[in-house]
């Protein structure tokens, strides 16, 4: 199985197929998010079900891995590009209305995201499962908890505006990678391109909208209603 | 009376490949706007020629597009500004009067500049060899009729090969990648049932050839598709994903 390492089409398929586990990731977490609008307590209760259960941390373990697969990946990706590309740039390069910004600029859109995660990670994943599974309890966050931090949190508008800048530059990687991960993987054909490319807008525009929803709810809810 | 115009242009001198290339600028007056491109950089030469100086080294050949002999990133674009034309097909006429046209080699680390505008594709050459051979039947003819091929996937096959090797996919690409061209090489076989005997060893070894003579890998930007002299899609691409990794996984 070397060749997923050293062949090229090996390594976009990997980049693929990570790809593709992240955005089904992604749909599973905004479909949890959305949650907390409807019912604050009902959120609590999943927060409460994940928590820092064995299947939990198993999970969170795995996530991790897939992240660092597509981060290494993208890393190897982009520098033997660079390489490929030679040293001698183009005095002149004119834009083509056909390629896109993002598909041209993933790498940096990547690193937008990754910037993004480490901020979001920073302000619920080490304040609820990593203070809980060791024990700090001065930062700690308990399930029954999470509507008051999320609300505390989201009440701050440079944090609001911070999470729509990683969710919009998450957008951007998406309405690339979600069409790109069919092309690189061979599923698409002559029919279904533009098919594909539609369905990775779609499909990245229900997961950003989803998302973007609940910062914004909690800061709507914060200034229109005050103590509430 | 023949319109004509007077341009500057702005072309890559460079002695060899290992030595340094700069722009050196030249002047032409009342180029007429029916001569091709190539005719114009004909002038030029015989210009320079009569003056006692080097004249620009730059690819040609057949001079109708077919061949796949002529480069040049006119203006920002592989084969010039024209879409699905090659630069031999390119006339004056869509240049205006006092323009400054800038001419570039193709710039890629598999395809090294050799001189001026001229650059080695070779490389390309041991990608086809790499493919191999197709098996056929010898012994008596067959019947036309034997081996049925349906409309599509006859025109989709004539579609790929209608790519001419010029490397302008490589030229375009932001990755210096190859794909475009060896997706297009691998399908016109692979789509049809003459090339399917061999198709997955094909698709592996060409890979495996562009791999080791470092094209960068794809990313799904669709420039070569756009800057295709020959028109040739990104749905190729898919295709020889789909072999590879079919066959690949077949082992």
């Amino acid at each position: 199985m070397s060749w997923l390492l050293k062949s090229s089409i090996g390594r976009k398929f990997i980049m693929a197929l990570s790809g593709c586990c992240l955005v089904l990731f992604l749909l599973f977490h905004m479909c949890m998010n959305v949650v907390s609008i409807i019912s604050i307590e009902a959120y609590e209760a999943i927060c409460g079900f994940l928590g820092t259960n064995w299947y939990a941390v198993l999970a969170t373990g795995g996530l991790a891995l897939l992240f660092i697969v597509h981060i290494l990946y993208a890393l190897s990706l982009t520098l033997k590009n660079k390489k490929a590309r030679g040293n001698d740039s183009y005095a002149m390069s004119s834009s083509l209305s056909s390629v896109t910004w993002t598909s041209k600029n993933m790498f940096v859109l990547g690193v937008v995201v990754l910037v993004f995660l480490l901020l979001h990670l920073y302000d619920f994943w080490f304040k609820m499962m990593f203070a809980e599974l060791f024990n700090l309890h001065d930062i700690v966050v308990l399930p029954e908890e999470v509507g008051g931090h999320m609300a505390m949190l989201f009440g701050s508008p440079v944090k609001v505006a911070l999470y729509f800048i990683g969710i919009v530059a998450l957008w951007l990687h998406l309405t690339h990678g979600v069409w790109s991960m069919f092309q690189s993987t061979g599923l698409n054909g002559r029919t279904w391109y533009p098919r594909l490319k539609c369905i990775g807008n779609i499909v990245a525009t229900i997961i950003c909208l989803g998302f973007l929803i609940v910062p914004i709810f909690f800061l709507a809810k914060h200034f229109l209603c005050g103590a509430c | 009376m023949d319109k004509t115009i007077n341009i500057t242009l702005k072309v890559w001198r460079q002695r060899g490949p290992k030595e340094r290339g700069a722009f050196e600028s030249y002047k032409l007056d009342g180029i007429s706007t029916d001569s091709s491109f190539l005719e114009m950089l004909d002038i030029l030469n015989e210009k320079l020629i009569n003056e006692g100086k080097e004249p620009v080294v730059f690819d040609h050949d057949c001079r109708e597009g077919i061949c796949g002999m002529c480069s040049l990133y006119v203006n920002g674009h592989p084969h010039g500004p024209d879409d699905s034309i090659t630069t031999c097909q390119l006339h004056m006429r869509r240049f205006k009067d006092g323009e400054t046209i800038t001419v570039e080699p193709w710039r890629s680390a598999g395809f090294p500049v050799i001189r001026d505008l001229m650059v080695d594709r070779t490389a390309f050459d041991k990608i086809i060899q790499a493919g191999g051979y197709t098996s056929i039947n010898v012994g008596g003819a067959q019947d036309a009729n034997a081996i049925l091929i349906p409309k599509e996937a006859a025109d989709e096959a004539m579609d790929s090969a209608s790519c001419i090797g010029c490397g302008a996919c490589v030229a375009a690409c932001k990755n210096g990648s190859a794909m475009l061209f060896v997706s297009a090489k691998v399908s016109q076989l692979a789509l049809l049932p003459q090339g399917r005997a061999e198709a997955a060893r094909r698709a592996k070894a060409m890979t495996a050839r562009m791999d080791e003579l470092g094209f960068g890998n794809c990313t799904n930007t669709g420039a070569c598709e756009a800057e295709c002299p020959k028109n040739v899609s990104i749905s190729n691409i898919a295709r020889l994903n789909r072999e590879f990794l079919k066959a690949k996984f077949r082992d």
